[in-house]
């Protein structure tokens, strides 16, 4: 789209930028190469090395290798002061003023100017601001613009916008894109972290994808290229899909009858939109999404740790109302969090732990019987193999020892449905697959599991089919037969199934914009 | 093959001396309380006898049930800085009341601001979530204010300690005090609550990390209303045992037991972030103060060079056995 006749020299130009923590490498060989005057995509799937770029071009971390040419001198950004003075300035997705000061005191503190902040937060769409007002008691999409407008008031030669629009309402999302498009009119550059089509094809010139950790491709933004970025972002593994073969499976589908939790039009301020799914008993059903699409807020809301603002939930054809995990809990549903350190009681035993909830009613709180309690738990021990050889504290037990603790809880408790979010991060590949393993278990013996994971291949693996969640709404549902690779992940981005490159989500952006987007 | 990669490399004797304290965190408690006993024995050749042992006990339990409530409390990331308050609450009315009124009554009438107290700790801590050491402290001043306006009320009644109390505070049987019937069961139900209750296992469980209780179904503000009202009727109870020891009724009477109870449970090796502790420690902690105390005294040092040595020794004892005790 950008018809540039004479080359232009980048303004940005990053290349061979690599990053190793410890044997991990979180980017190998990515390049970003950004000319003035244009909007830049920068994509990636989980994982890809996204946000590791983004925090070496700002100064959060030191690259181990790799150039970065601003304005063709050479830059050691070693500090985000040092990338603010050299015209980068980012936005990040968590709001960044200073809860207990008011905006006033905010800006003084990054000396930011204050009128051309104004005029910008009127730009926004926020017409009536109180530049006295604590930040704390601003609604998070406000402080969102707020941000924006600070960076924008400094005039950057680079803005760098992270998932800029997620969580904001639709009429503040329009102001941002437009004034957003316009910086790129005015000569700047803008870095457009997003996984929205919508927006990008709508705002960007071009894109790079970035994929394990290396630029895999630069492309311009052109009706049905959406295609050509999902497939760079897989790459090879397009080829690889397979379907697993799995004899639980025909056992668990015939369970039928009523469904165990249902769910229907969930509403969670911005973040769920008419949620709708059902779980049926003896189904383990997947969840798969891209990071911070609204499915935290999905499992938080069905395990009773936040209420929903609409929609109903319905427990074995029941309508039932959470206030707190505990009621969760009652019905039969455990909540498996992917981070241990929220689960366990790092100084107390295994066995504590995993008796914990046995405890947790105020009418069990006398005696504990102390024998009965031993078999069971042991029982627990046993079906997850947990190594117990350091079982005085579970501080002392390997990670994947951890998360088993965190599952033999709910095995434990006899749960009938347990929601499993993400629980295999970070773990070795030998209890990953003794979960999965659990987990069809489970399913044969017709529990229920919903299963939110971050890696494509593990629904394969477990799931017998697969909902899939963008931008706080269920985009599609597949079985798992048709659950490759490819198609989770067009489904992740929110693209219709089955479209055509020729007729992509890009064709049927809504004229205003996509004459935005062409000029 | 575990065997051969797990295999002890040659440890010097202190830091297997170290690991063996580390397991058994009790055992250099009784020791150093051991050596206070032996420094006192050769300062004061002969005062180590029975009478010595039996008094030290009768204003070692006092302390040691204050620091029980410290305990429980500590375990769950709290603090009870009422329970002086509470304590001389109950032992003042109790004290006022029983002249006029039946011993039931007045046993009643004495415990009603401990739970009440205990009630407004636990909803001001678990509900509105206040931080302990405010809310406890607010809650110690309020009841202090109370004892104030009550006390004009009763000047022309006078006062009278009840015989029973008496007995309990300062009597003894065969050479054991009588305290020690209140004391055992005590010590035994709180050191079984902590371990073998649903409800001792909560304290932990809240105190270790309190979103994993609440993920596992605890209901925080069940548990913390619940422990705060224990504490405050334990320390009621501490009242009443104490006025029968002192036998001089005051609107401070147990005020000074207030933060050497918390320096027991510390040195008992509770910790003050929770979850980690427990009470046969705070025992030997109370025990080790109390001896301390007696030694200061006998060194005949002026009081404020006692109590600048007291706190040093408190911070260095501590120090020390964190030192051992977290060796890992």
């Amino acid at each position: 789209m950008t018809t540039n006749p004479l080359p232009q020299s980048p303004l940005l130009d990053a290349t061979g930028v690599a990053k190793n923590y410890g044997a991990v490498a979180a980017l190998r060989n990515a390049s970003l190469s950004v000319l003035p005057g244009e909007v830049h995509a920068l994509m990636g799937a989980n994982g890809a090395g996204k946000s590791t770029l983004v925090k070496i071009l700002t100064g959060a971390i030191k690259a181990d290798a790799g150039r970065i040419l601003i304005r063709g001198q050479q830059l050691d950004v070693r500090s985000p002061a040092a990338a603010r003075r050299a015209g980068l300035l980012p936005v990040y997705q968590e709001p960044s003023l200073i809860p207990d000061l008011d905006v006033l005191s905010n800006l003084r503190l990054t000396g930011t100017p204050v009128e051309p902040f104004r005029a910008w937060v009127r730009e926004l769409g926020i017409p009536d601001l109180d530049i006295r007002e604590t930040a704390r008691h601003i609604p998070l999409a406000i402080l969102r613009v707020l941000d924006l407008a600070r960076a924008l008031a400094v005039e950057p030669d680079v803005l760098l916008l992270d998932e800029m629009t997620a969580a904001l309402p639709a009429n503040l999302a329009e102001k941002v894109l437009a004034v957003v498009r316009r910086q790129g009119e005015a000569g700047r550059s803008v870095i457009f972290i997003s996984h929205r089509f919508v927006e990008i094809s709508a705002l960007c010139d071009r894109a790079t994808v970035l994929r394990d950790g290396a630029t895999v491709g630069v492309v311009d933004i052109e009706p049905g290229i959406e295609e050509r970025i999902v497939e760079m972002m897989l790459g090879t593994r397009i080829e690889k899909t397979r379907v697993a073969a799995r004899a639980a499976n025909e056992a668990a589908v015939a369970g039928g009858g009523r469904p165990r939790l249902s769910v229907r039009n969930l509403q969670l301020g911005t973040k769920l939109n008419d949620v709708s799914f059902d779980l049926a008993n003896g189904e383990v059903a997947g969840v798969f999404a891209l990071e911070g699409q609204g499915q935290d807020e999905l499992f938080a809301a069905l395990a009773g740790s936040i209420r929903p603002t609409g929609g109903s939930i319905d427990v074995d054809g029941a309508p039932v109302k959470f206030s707190h995990p505990s009621d969760a809990i009652q019905a039969g549903i455990a909540y498996v969090p992917g981070d241990r350190a929220e689960a366990l009681a790092m100084q107390r035993s295994v066995r504590e732990n995993i008796a914990l909830p046995f405890s947790a009613a105020a009418r069990k709180w006398g005696p504990i019987r102390m024998r009965r309690e031993q078999v069971v738990v042991s029982s627990a021990i046993g079906r997850l193999q947990i190594d117990t050889r350091a079982q005085g504290e579970v501080q002392r037990l390997s990670g994947g020892n951890q998360q088993k603790v965190t599952i033999a809880r709910w095995i434990a408790a006899n749960a009938r449905t347990i929601l499993c979010f993400d629980a295999t991060r970070g773990i070795d590949v030998g209890t990953k697959q003794e979960i999965y393993k659990l987990l069809r278990e489970l399913a044969g013996q017709g529990k229920s599991v919903l299963f939110y994971t971050s890696e494509m291949e593990e629904v394969q693996r477990v799931c017998d089919r697969v909902i899939v969640i963008f931008g706080g709404r269920v985009v599609d549902t597949f079985p798992v037969e048709e659950a490759d690779e490819a198609a989770l992940m067009r489904a992740a981005y929110g693209l219709p199934r089955g479209a055509r490159a020729d007729v992509g989500i890009l064709a049927e952006v809504k004229p205003g914009s996509s004459a935005e987007a062409a000029s | 093959m575990t065997d051969i990669a797990t295999m002890p490399q040659p440890v010097s004797f202190g830091r297997r001396l170290k690991r063996f304290m580390a397991d058994r965190p009790l055992i250099p408690l009784i020791i150093l309380l051991i050596v206070l006993v032996a420094i006192l024995q050769v300062l004061r050749p002969g005062i180590v006898n029975e009478r010595w042992i039996a008094n030290t006990a009768k204003f070692a339990i006092p302390l040691a049930i204050l620091a029980g409530c410290q305990t429980m409390t500590m375990l769950t990331g709290g603090i009870d800085l009422s329970v002086g308050t509470v304590a001389t609450m109950s032992a003042f009315i109790m004290a006022t009341q029983i002249v006029n009124q039946d011993p039931a009554v007045a046993f009643l009438l004495a415990m009603l601001p401990a739970v009440l107290i205990g009630l407004v700790n636990g909803i001001g801590v678990g509900v509105f979530l206040v931080h302990p050491l405010i809310m406890t402290l607010g809650t110690s001043l309020i009841g202090t204010g109370f004892l104030q306006v009550y006390q004009r009320t009763v000047i022309a009644s006078g006062a009278r300690i009840p015989d029973f109390l008496n007995w309990l505070g300062t009597g003894l049987t065969y050479g054991f005090p009588n305290a020690l019937f209140l004391f055992v069961p005590v010590a035994v139900l709180i050191v079984f609550m902590l371990n073998r209750t649903g409800f001792g296992r909560l304290l932990y469980a809240v105190g270790d990390n309190e979103r994993a209780a609440r993920l596992s179904g605890v209901r925080y503000w069940q548990v913390i209303t619940a422990l705060y009202v224990l504490s405050s009727l334990l320390a009621g109870i501490t009242g009443l045992l104490y006025i029968g020891l002192i036998k001089a009724p005051s609107l401070s009477l147990a005020e000074p037991l207030v933060l050497p109870s918390v320096a027991a449970a510390v040195i008992g090796g509770t910790s003050i972030f929770g979850g980690r502790g427990g009470y046969t420690g705070t025992i030997v902690g109370a025990l080790i103060l109390t001896v301390l105390t007696t030694l200061l005294t006998i060194l005949q040092m002026p009081e404020g060079g006692r109590r600048i040595l007291f706190g040093f020794i408190v911070l260095f004892v501590t120090a020390a056995y964190l030192r051992i005790i977290e060796d890992r």
